[in-house]
């Protein structure tokens, strides 16, 4: 399982304070405790109330970069800003993202190509998020030969099903989940397949018990990444467990430790 | 239209281990495929062969392993001479037998004098077994690392229910060792973590994952093998070890081998070694030295491109 961590978000109010100051203190510890609970690549957003995109998101990016060494996610809806951030990742950086939208995706897979990026594929379109598994199925067969068109390998790409509160779209749960699974089979091999776990649980109570009975069926269905909160412990422990069923990993008595030190 | 092979691409390499020290030295493991895949993946280093001696006159062995050395198996060193001189043994297990209540229940420090003696006299890298009685063991093997330190041997063997005095000597002396699991992937990859909660190097670990001869399970042996190199390929660090087999003990013990003459007997521990090699084996002990040299034969054969 891919953990992309979710924490360098500026929809956060400590990470919005903290671009606001330039406190790197606090990005560097977000940055080194995901890492260290898991996630292999970082997530950086500067949230809806930057003032100035693109010189928050080179900052958080240069201050991330100076005390860890995975790659970053590089969520932006501004296409100029993604292209400047691709500039300066030292690592392989997964762009976050497109959406089936041709002009988009050409630009995106386009800056991928240029850039020898990674790129998350949003099966959503102009008409918004599906209602139905049939159309985001449809969406994600589109981004995959967009993406192919471009000279991208399919392992480069994550198709995101697009997962929904459950208090606001409790039927596309079930949708998503089903999504999953037939996106495996879109090509051989699969693409890879993400989703943003948090919002599920948008809203609602008992967020980390949904999270992580989402992510466990999810992983049934054939997850193989999320945009997650790593320092979640019991989220990642059911993770590990799910995995372990999912006959993904080798059992061992000392499983949870097991998957830790990988 | 040509057909295009399918080629498997994996992530995670096997552990490289080193045995000895100066020129004799040799490495296990690296591979980053399945045996011999070269389309797929490497394998630097080619699978190995060691011949076994013992400490004392092997009085369980078969006759026609113990006929092949002559003499030579009432004095260890001549025994492990010969080995290295006229079959170009290029590393050596010496099981320390003579410390076992069950043969002869001989003292520690002879014991320990013998192993010495031996990497006095061969200038191959030695693989060090205890006598296989736990006790025995725990007082034996601590004494033969000391007496072996710096000569980085690889020591076993350490199993899940005694496994802490071997880890805990060979830590401090720089030995490499050999961690045993019954046929039993889950239990490999548990002592694997025990060990290196102890802080041992997960890369300086050999596993054992129990031998057995050809007509006696060995398929059970390969699949356990298999399952967990691909496991380690796609990145389980915890099962990332070269494999080392003890096909001479096992084969030849089965009546097979040793009731139907000296050339059913070598055949036999050569068909064992060879589906053992394709297993994945990076280092088979022996115990008959013609099996020997027509399995490394046979490996050198393989490995050409």
């Amino acid at each position: 399982m891919i953990i992309i961590g979710e924490l360098i978000n500026g929809m956060y109010k400590a990470v919005t304070r903290a671009i606001a100051d330039r406190d790197e203190v606090l990005i560097h510890h977000l940055a080194e405790d995901q890492v260290k609970a898991g996630a292999s690549i970082l997530d950086v957003n500067v949230g809806p109330f930057s003032n100035d995109p693109m010189s928050d998101m080179r900052w958080l990016i240069e201050t991330i970069q100076k005390t860890v060494d995975v790659p970053l996610s590089l969520d932006s809806t501004k296409i100029e800003v993604i292209e400047e951030c691709l500039k300066i990742t030292k690592k392989r950086a997964v762009v976050n993202s497109t959406n089936a939208d041709i002009e988009r995706m050409d630009r995106i897979f386009g800056l991928a190509k240029k850039h020898n990026a990674q790129v998350i594929g949003l099966a959503v379109d102009k008409s918004g998020v599906p209602d139905s598994r049939e159309k985001r199925v449809e969406l994600g067969a589109v981004i995959i030969n967009k993406a192919l068109e471009y000279g991208l390998s399919i392992d480069d790409i994550y198709l995101d099903p697009i997962a929904m509160p459950i208090n606001v779209a409790q039927a596309q749960g079930i949708e998503v989940l089903e999504t999953i699974r037939e996106f495996r089979m879109i090509c051989a091999p699969a693409p890879k397949i993400v989703i943003g776990l948090s919002n599920v649980s948008q809203g609602a109570k008992k967020r980390s018990l949904l999270n992580r009975t989402y992510l466990v069926m999810a992983i049934a269905s054939g997850l193989t990444c999320a945009i997650l909160d790593p320092l979640d412990k019991d989220l990642v422990d059911a993770m590990i467990a799910a995995e372990l069923i999912a006959n993904k990993n080798i059992y061992c008595d000392s499983f949870l430790d097991a998957y830790r030190k990988k | 239209m040509a057909i295009e092979l399918i080629k498997e691409k994996y992530t995670g390499p096997i552990n490289t281990v080193e045995i000895g020290a100066g020129q004799g030295m040799v490495k296990l493991g690296g591979e980053t495929a399945l045996p011999f895949l070269f389309r797929e993946g490497d394998m630097p280093n080619k699978p190995l062969i060691a011949l076994e001696v013992q400490d004392c006159e092997p009085s369980d062995w078969a006759d026609p392993v113990r006929d092949a050395f002559g003499d030579a198996v009432k004095d260890p060193v001549k025994w492990a001479k010969k080995c290295v001189s006229e079959f170009g043994a290029k590393i050596l297990c010496v099981r320390l037998q003579s410390a076992h209540p069950d043969f002869g229940n001989g003292s520690i420090d002879a014991s320990v004098e013998r192993l010495k003696a031996i990497a006095k006299e061969v200038k191959v890298p030695l693989i060090v077994i205890g006598c296989g009685d736990d006790d025995k063991d725990n007082e034996l093997l601590p004494k033969a690392s000391q007496a072996m330190k710096g000569s980085n041997c690889l020591f076993g063997i350490a199993t899940q229910a005694n496994y802490k005095t071997l880890t805990a000597t060979c830590l401090a002396d720089g030995h490499s060792i050999i961690a045993d699991s019954p046929i039993d992937v889950n239990i490999a990859k548990q002592l694997n973590i025990l060990m290196a909660d102890m802080g041992f190097d997960q890369k300086r670990i050999v596993m054992h994952p129990t031998t057995t001869s050809l007509g006696y399970g060995m398929e059970y042996v390969y699949s356990i093998m298999e399952r967990a190199r691909l496991a380690a390929f796609i990145g389980d660090a915890s099962l990332a070890m070269p494999f080392i087999l003890f096909v001479g003990q096992e084969t030849w013990k089965v009546k097979e081998a040793k009731e139907f003459g000296e050339k059913q007997g070598i055949n036999w521990e050569i068909a064992t070694a060879a589906a053992m090699v394709q297993a994945g084996a990076d280092i088979q002990v022996l115990r008959h030295p013609r099996s020997a040299v027509s399995i490394t034969k046979y490996i050198d054969k393989l490995m050409e491109r």
